[in-house]
């Protein structure tokens, strides 16, 4: 029942061969891993992007990228044999579901890029001693940019020590040794690197003086 | 077990397990899964350390190589992760629910014994009945791959004789919140 066809067109598992440098026929071989496709959009299964809420999107990405695979889950007779023993009336309020699934989140989708746009990016500049600073850039996840990224580009920057940090309240945010607060900004400005697509006036500048004792 | 489940605030931390610790494991998988030694060794290596993640309710995940290979709900019984089980299916033994369930399945419901007595669905022959309390794969009608993962709460004899309530408990499906954790 459809087991043999492996869903990657390649290798159907060939008769064991013995793989080049084990010793002779003895030690036993692990058996190969299925090989499954999965969507480059959903994560599932291809089989499961109906399933899922953004199977237009799904079906764009598996034509573009396997179309030979395409026919198989999208073809008339696919649509028409994967309903099964499901009745014809489940399987239209099935696709309605999907209609609706996929408006839901692509309205959430809106909603997350609202969000995001409204998420503020906190500068601080703190004191370490007399001289000395550390700066702290909070926030910046929000925006879908990689911390260690953006601490790595700070320190070959600006020379100087920069790492990913959990603040007192349990959030991430990147440390930087010595005070570049705005340069950070000016970097923000310019897209520099990793960090793209922050609005500027997302962006806030603060100070916070030693605390007695503090380390 | 990993509805609504979040990395960061469920976490408690990551520890790398004892060598000692491993062995036990290493031949509790072996026992507890129909996986022969070698294959075992193929996705876990035994010179490649297990860790230990801690998980918020008592769920612990254990990975390899930063990748969730198991996980388990206190000392109980050791599930393999489904993107493990669609590489090996032949791990646990399997049921199958029919169409009209997926969708229920993958927004994080129980499974329902008609969902496994019904046409599209299959439970094993007399001869090779579960008892309750085994872990299973789920498939679903006219699907290669597995959904999900769950234990049954009734013995298998039970779920086609009651066909009523909850049959099988899932404890992870495609699109929950372990799926999501491609590596931790
Ligand atoms: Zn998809």
């Amino acid at each position: 029942m459809g087991r043999k066809n492996n869903v990657s067109s390649s290798n159907a598992p060939p008769p064991p061969a013995p793989e080049p440098g084990q010793p002779e026929g003895e030690a036993p071989q692990p058996r190969p891993p299925v090989q499954v496709l999965y969507c480059g959009v959903c994560t599932y299964p291809i089989e499961y992007c109906e399933f899922g809420s953004s199977l237009t999107k799904c079906k764009e990405w598996l034509k573009e990228e396997h179309p030979e695979q395409f026919d198989k889950y999208y073809s008339e007779e696919a649509l028409q044999a994967k309903i099964g023993t499901l009745s014809l009336e489940a399987q239209t309020k099935l696709e309605k579901d999907t209609a609706k699934a996929e408006a839901k989140a692509e309205a959430k989708a809106d909603a997350a890029l609202k969000k995001k746009m409204s998420s503020q990016i906190t500068i601080k500049r703190i004191e370490r001693n007399k001289r000395k600073h550390i700066t702290a850039v909070h926030g910046l996840e929000a925006f879908g940019i990689d911390l260690k990224k953006a601490a790595k580009q700070f320190a070959s920057k600006f020379a100087t020590g920069a790492s990913v940090t959990k603040n007192a309240q349990g959030l991430d945010e990147v440390v930087v040794q010595g005070d570049v607060s705005d340069e950070i900004v000016d970097m923000i400005e310019q897209e520099a690197g990793v960090l793209k697509g922050i609005p500027v006036d997302n962006v806030e500048i603060v100070e916070e003086k030693k605390k007695k004792g503090g380390e | 077990m990993f509805k609504k489940f979040q990395p960061s605030t469920d976490i408690a931390g990551h520890t790398p397990v004892k060598t000692s610790v491993q062995r036990s494991i290493r031949s509790a998988l072996l026992s507890q899964w129909k996986i022969e030694p070698e294959t075992l060794e193929a996705i876990w290596p035994k010179k490649e350390g297990l860790v230990h993640v801690k998980c918020r309710e008592h769920v612990s995940i254990y990975t390899v190589n930063g990748e969730p290979l198991a996980f388990q709900h206190f000392d109980g019984p050791f599930y393999p992760t489904l993107r493990v089980i669609h590489k090996y299916p032949y791990i646990l033994p399997m049921v199958k629910v029919d169409r009209g369930a997926i969708r229920f399945l993958l927004g994080g419901a129980h499974m329902m014994c008609p969902g496994f007595t019904s046409k599209g669905g299959y439970l094993p022959p007399p001869d090779e009945a579960l008892p309750a309390g085994s872990p299973v794969t789920i498939h679903a009608e006219g699907k290669e791959h597995a959904v999900g993962i769950g234990i049954t709460k009734l013995a298998t004899e039970d779920i086609r004789k009651i066909n009523k309530g909850v049959g099988v408990e899932v404890v992870t499906y495609l699109g929950d919140d372990l799926w999501a954790l491609q590596s931790l």
